[in-house]
């Protein structure tokens, strides 16, 4: 059973939604990233989101732009991320790490090899948002092979013969892009989601990741009554543009977020909550 | 090489080789499969192609000449040069080539609203401009520096009621107008219509838009068989996206004895770094929506790229291009920024045409190849945009205050 799946399974038996935070690495300097993560993970975080830092980053709003701009300010690499995933591993064996970004810089290290070192890092899962299914027979062999989960998107634009595509595809859990957008965008209609999820899950069996567009523990809360993760990046990921040039400030700014998210999602999965999506 | 079905391509997936495809956030998928669907059905319908056709000839003006470059042939001593003058398009380039058949299937899908990505400036005026003949609401990314490069084009949008916004993100120049343009549309999928303005992003953008601009080949290959009774010897044609370079040449690949060169913008030369020639020295990768050359770093990351014309200034190319050199049907060369001048100066000298500063990339590799050819052999260059916006950009560069 992968780290993943492992995490999964032991959520759902005491009745939580998984609290994955998404990071973009090397931000404000890359000694800070490995520190946070474990902050992270101290504050209730199930699952890591680490961001690689990419020149052009089309899907993402202003907020993880200027992460990226930061972090790439130092050039930190996908060979450097995946040292921090090492990096990590050495301490924390049990919270899976799933790498997010854009395809070029894995296809500029070459698949093969990128899988390999992903394996021998510890990395548990691939998200490059530029990868549709269709583009993605070589790579998802390689990482299949090394034991790391693609990890692929639905949208609300997602037609129904593409759902089953996308989740044939899919391993580890999918990730349910709330709304049409950008990341860190405005407005997260939750009744809708409601409904959309629950279509989903005629066509999958993976947990269902939820993001985009949650902003705050109120949110997050009302996300976990009906998603199986909730993944949250701009609003933490905002906090080092706030704190920039002051690590230790941001890690403990992002590890309160991430804290009072992880009691709202536990409380509105209480026996006692009362259901309000 | 003759054994290749060039109709083939690309394959149903948006493939050429190894290039191009269909490399977009999830949210993009159902919109282009949308606007493949239409785009087949529409190329296949009598009363659009009609619409079409008959806004080419009466909007854009087309047919355009085949002019025989006669002065400049005898200077240079060496092959006859023709140019295929797109200059005296409405909007003066070949954009709008692109830009009405897309506004056109825009209309047919209902939708009110268009965005456009522009570098120089000219695909932002030819969208305003069939936006605005349209009556639709359209916004143009551009980058800030190519802002302040081509105020005179910003100014034409607006004119036109575009809204244009200056992109302040990255190197601030074409790919970074690109990548706003995609959040925009990822954002305004369900009501906004993109007109992607080169043979570039993801499938069916470098298709679709080959296939509006193939009308410059068909024309040229027409007009020199009845001026001439023979195909040209080569064809040349700038790249930075390649829009102009395909339209010219796709009506010309199954004719063997006819040679293809592609101009890429050699900066301050290929070998300083400072450049966008992505097939003459970069590699393969993933940016936009498609995979093709690419100017990047160690990491993949994708690096500044310059040149003295916006409108080559990115660090990619169209993914067909990116086929053709790897099989060999067309060569590509670079020219650096002096000799682009060179060419836009002594094609205004020769023959009363002031050209644009992409063109002048053409030009210029033509006064080298010319002397080389015999005056019974010819070449057509694509003189793709007149140079009235470049005038700021000339004079500044000879230290004129305008």
């Amino acid at each position: 059973m992968s780290r993943i799946e492992q995490r999964f399974a032991e959520l759902r038996e005491q009745n939580r939604a998984a609290l994955i935070p998404y990071v973009t690495a090397g931000d404000p300097e890359p000694g800070a990233t490995v520190p946070l993560m474990h902050a992270l993970v101290e504050a209730g975080a199930d699952l890591i989101e680490l961001g690689v830092p990419f020149s052009d980053p089309m899907a993402d709003g202003p907020v993880i732009q200027k992460a990226c701009e930061r972090a790439l300010r130092f050039g930190t690499g996908l060979r450097d991320v995946l040292a921090m995933v090492a990096e990590f591993r050495k301490t924390d064996t049990t919270t899976p790490v799933v790498l997010m970004g854009y395809l070029n810089p894995v296809e500029r290290m070459g698949y093969e090899t990128f899988a390999q070192t992903a394996k021998a890092a510890g990395l548990d899962g691939l998200l490059t948002v530029d990868l549709p299914p269709e583009e993605s027979e070589d790579v998802v062999g390689l990482l299949e092979q090394a034991g790391i989960d693609p990890i692929f998107l639905i949208a609300p634009t997602t037609s129904e013969a593409r759902i089953d595509h996308v989740a044939r595809a899919a391993r580890g859990f999918v990730y349910y892009v709330s709304l049409k957008g950008v990341t860190g965008s405005q407005t997260l209609d939750t009744s809708a989601l409601a409904a959309r999820l629950e279509g989903l899950r005629r066509h999958t069996g993976l947990p269902l990741g939820v993001g985009f567009g949650i902003r705050d523990a109120e949110t997050a809360g009302r996300v976990a009554q009906v998603a199986d993760a909730v993944v949250v990046g701009s609003a933490i990921v905002r906090l080092a543009e706030e704190h920039d040039g002051d690590a230790d400030g941001f890690a403990r700014a992002a590890a309160a977020v991430v804290s009072e998210m992880r009691h709202a999602m536990d409380a509105a999965r209480s026996p006692g909550a009362a259901a309000t999506v | 090489m003759n054994k290749i079905d060039w109709a083939a391509f690309p394959d149903a997936r948006g493939h050429f080789g190894p290039y191009g495809g269909r490399f977009v956030s999830e949210t993009l998928m159902g919109a282009l499969d949308e606007l493949q669907a239409v785009y087949e059905q529409y190329m296949q319908d009598p009363d659009f192609l009609a619409e079409l056709d008959h806004d080419l000839k009466q909007f854009v003006g087309r047919p355009n000449p085949l002019y025989h470059a006669e002065r400049m042939s005898r200077e240079l001593g060496g092959a006859q040069v023709y140019l295929k003058r797109e200059d005296l398009n409405h909007t003066g380039a070949h954009k709008v080539n692109n830009t009405i058949g897309q506004a056109l299937l825009a209309k047919r899908l209902g939708k009110k609203r268009i965005i456009a990505e522009t570098g120089a400036g000219q695909h932002g005026v030819a969208t305003a401009t069939v936006a605005a003949r349209l009556g639709l609401e359209c916004v143009v990314y551009m980058g800030e520096e190519d802002t302040r490069r081509q105020t005179q084009n910003v100014y034409r949008m607006r004119l036109l009621g575009a809204e244009v916004v200056a992109v302040k993100s990255g190197t601030r120049t074409l790919k970074d107008a690109l990548n706003e343009a995609m959040r925009d549309w990822v954002t305004n999928v369900d009501d906004t219509f993109y007109i992607i303005g080169t043979v570039a992003g993801p499938h069916p953008y470098p298709a679709m838009v080959r296939d509006f601009q193939a009308v410059i080949g068909r024309e040229a290959r027409e007009q020199h068989l009845a001026m001439t009774g023979r195909l040209p010897d080569t064809l040349v044609a700038c790249v930075g996206g390649g829009s102009n370079a395909i339209g010219l040449f796709h009506a010309f690949l199954g004719d063997e004895s006819v040679a293809m060169i592609g101009v890429e913008a050699g900066g301050d030369g290929v070998e300083t770094g400072r450049h966008s020639a992505p097939l003459c020295a970069g590699q393969p990768g993933v940016l936009h929506g498609n995979r093709t050359y690419l100017m990047e770093d160690e990491n993949g990351q994708i690096i500044g790229t310059h040149s003295v014309s916006a409108g080559l200034d990115y660090p990619g190319v169209g993914p067909e291009h990116a086929w053709l050199k790897d099989i060999g049907r067309v060569n590509y060369v670079s020219v650096t920024d002096d000799q682009a001048l060179a060419g836009f100066h002594r094609m205004t000298r020769t023959e009363g045409i002031i050209p644009a500063l992409e063109t002048s990339h053409a030009i210029a590799h033509v006064l080298d190849l010319a002397p080389q050819m015999r005056p019974d052999q010819s070449i057509i260059i694509n003189l793709s945009g007149r140079g009235d916006k470049d005038l700021n950009t000339v004079a500044e560069r000879e230290g004129i205050t305008l």
